[in-house]
């Protein structure tokens, strides 16, 4: 018998490192060194904090090339990035050192900003807890995605590619473990794309997903 | 009502919630604010309502106020504008004052002190604070509301001294956090749309302010609300509003309050009304600090509001005229870059001749500043509400009272 589902929820705080860096040169340096939750943070932290919810460029890195340094083509390299594509973190770190050493291969004079437009490296501390809402059933876990908020949804989409042993979410996770006629439901949910979006938009499209497997099971 | 049923008809059942369960594992903590005036100011108005709504989540907060001298706050004034970095040198007598002063508030403030759970200190003033309570048994948090992110080192460090002891701080930008022995959290700052100062005005009332305050209603207002500060830039916005005039009809408000920890107030609104001379389309006010409603009063019938800051901490008047539905032509510094997002909720400007350009664009595109203004508010509602700011007061109490790791999972 599987455990029911249970609904947890989170908050991030997020932590200045006090480590900064004003050239892109330096940021590759930087980027060598610094922990992986900096790289975490700049990539999936957006989607938790202030930000405007149609960004022209979803990662810190790609924002900052593009506001301070001005240099629209490594924004655009590095705006392509999807975490998603890679196993952990260490691999996101080699590639984005690998596309910056490509631009400062490409562009000699290296690029620097104002003291005050420097790129600041941010971590964050997540809170976890649970929201006491345990579901058994697949349709009783569909009515409920509607009500779930962003911080159930950072942590059940988001949070669990870190956590899970198949670096998906916990939804598909969950799913596994029932019966074998539902792991139609578990390969959809894993196929939701959650980069290049808000938490809102995922949890909708997880709604959606959820309600047609409903139905169609129903007939 | 209770307030965070109020707050639920505004930000949703579903944040509220959110909020609820946070604080269930805080229930009964003890958590007293210090600062240093209880009106006027940025910091007073966000403690007015955050510590109700802690309250509310069954947090025992409390609010402390310190008391000082014209010379005490003479030199925290230096500090604060030291830690923005301006020069400044803090003769010997006003930090005797300084030490004095803490030492004096430490003794009255003693018995809540010593018994807190959680200390938030808020800006220089209380920040000697720490030294002369040595018996504390709760987390000290030293909250900088200050763009500090180039301070005159002399004055930091001075200060730094006696927030090295700290057990954490907080800043409200990556760009402000000093290097400190301790985590730097980062919390913006927030507004609260249920005050005085931001909820929604009748009509009757505002058409009643243009009587009042002799402005047209027929021709757009030009609107910056601000202490009466250097770093505000109250003579840039004349130079503006004066390269506008040319072309447009406009009015201008200059409008800001004063702060009991403020001295140098008075010496800027001379210096403004003398620069703005018998223009009688430029008004000057210098407004009690607790005249709140005639501020929200002046953001709503503004066509455009400015805040042309050289330095800022965050500017809370940017998030307030944002939540009203104004685009915001705003400084390039400080928090001002985070809230407005250059062609969707306003403008970022380096130059008198730059606001006055978008100024004058969005008073001819009328379609676009309509657009703007929406996107403002909706960008506000869901990012800069005081809401949003007790939930990631409630997620650092939860960090700093559970140990300081990546992962904190309640039971």
């Amino acid at each position: 018998m599987v455990d029911p589902f249970a609904v947890k929820d989170c908050a991030l705080i997020a932590v200045a490192t006090g480590e900064y860096v004003q050239t892109l040169r330096e940021l590759k340096e930087k980027l060598a060194a610094i922990p992986t939750g900096c790289i975490y943070y700049h990539f999936w932290g957006g989607l938790l904090r202030a930000r405007f919810d149609d960004p022209q460029y979803q990662n810190d890195f790609a924002i900052w090339s593009w506001r301070s340094l001005h240099d629209k083509t490594l924004a655009e390299r590095l705006a392509v990035i999807d975490p998603t594509d890679f196993g952990d973190l260490n691999e996101l770190r080699r590639e984005l050192i690998e596309v910056i050493e490509e631009r400062l291969d490409e562009n000699e004079l290296l690029a620097w900003v104002i003291p005050s437009h420097g790129f600041h490296f941010v971590r964050s501390q997540i809170v976890v807890f649970d929201t006491g809402r345990r579901f058994s059933t697949i349709d009783e876990l569909s009515t409920h995605i509607v009500h779930m908020s962003p911080g159930t949804i950072f942590y059940h989409m988001i949070d669990a590619r870190r956590r899970t042993p198949h670096f998906k979410n916990d939804f598909s996770e969950w799913i596994m473990g029932l019966e074998e006629e539902h792991q139609e439901l578990a390969s959809r949910i894993a196929g939701i794309d959650p980069y290049f979006t808000t938490l809102r938009e995922l949890r909708d499209e997880l709604e959606r997903v959820f309600t047609a497997y409903v139905k169609e099971r129903r007939g | 009502m209770t307030l965070l049923e109020q707050y639920a008809q505004i930000v949703g059942e579903d944040v509220i919630h959110h909020l609820q369960q946070l604080g269930e594992h805080l229930q009964g903590l003890k958590v007293v604010h210090v600062n240093s005036t209880r009106e006027g100011g940025g910091v007073a108005e966000i403690l007015h309502r955050l510590i109700p709504l802690k309250q509310e989540l069954g947090i025992d907060a409390r609010w402390e106020v310190i008391t000082g001298t014209d010379l005490f706050f003479q030199c925290t004034k230096l500090m604060h504008n030291g830690l923005q970095g301006k020069r400044g040198e803090l003769h010997p007598d006003y930090l005797t004052e300084y030490e004095r002063v803490n030492e004096m508030n430490a003794e009255s403030l003693r018995t809540n002190l010593e018994e807190a759970d959680i200390v938030f200190i808020h800006d220089p003033q209380p920040a000697a604070l720490l030294r002369f309570i040595p018996d504390r048994r709760g987390k000290w948090i030293w909250r900088c509301h200050i763009d500090a992110s180039r301070p005159f080192r002399p004055i930091w460090k001075y200060l730094r001294n006696f927030l090295e002891p700290y057990s954490a701080s907080i800043w409200s930008l990556s760009e402000f956090a000093q290097p400190l022995p301790h985590p730097l959290y980062l919390v913006a700052p927030s507004i609260d749309p249920l005050s005085e100062k931001n909820i929604e005005l009748e009509e009757d009332e505002l058409a009643a302010m243009h009587y009042k305050w002799g402005l047209d209603p027929e021709r757009p207002i030009i609107t910056q609300v601000s202490r009466f500060d250097r770093f505000k830039d109250p003579i840039g916005v004349i130079r503006a509003y004066r390269l506008v005039k040319e072309y447009s009809p406009i009015q201008l408000i200059l409008a800001g309050g004063g702060a009991t920890d403020d001295p140098e107030g008075e010496e800027m609104i001379r210096w403004v009304k003398e620069y703005a001379g018998d223009d009688e389309d430029i008004h000057v006010l210098l407004l009690p600090s607790d005249d709140h409603r005639t501020i929200n009063a002046f953001q709503r019938i503004s066509d455009i509001v400015i805040q042309k800051s050289t330095k800022e901490g965050f500017g809370l008047t940017v998030t307030e005229a944002m939540w009203k539905g104004k685009p915001v032509i705003g400084g390039d510094v400080g928090g001002i870059r985070l809230q407005v997002v250059d062609h969707h909720t306003g403008f970022l400007v380096t130059s008198p001749e730059g606001a006055a350009l978008r100024i004058r664009y969005l008073l001819k595109h009328r379609d676009k500043l309509k657009e703007m203004g929406e996107k403002a508010h909706n960008f506000v509602l869901e990012n800069f509400l005081i809401t949003r700011h007790l939930r990631e007061h409630l997620t650092l109490m939860h960090a700093i009272m559970f140990e300081n790791k990546e992962r904190i999972e309640t039971s």
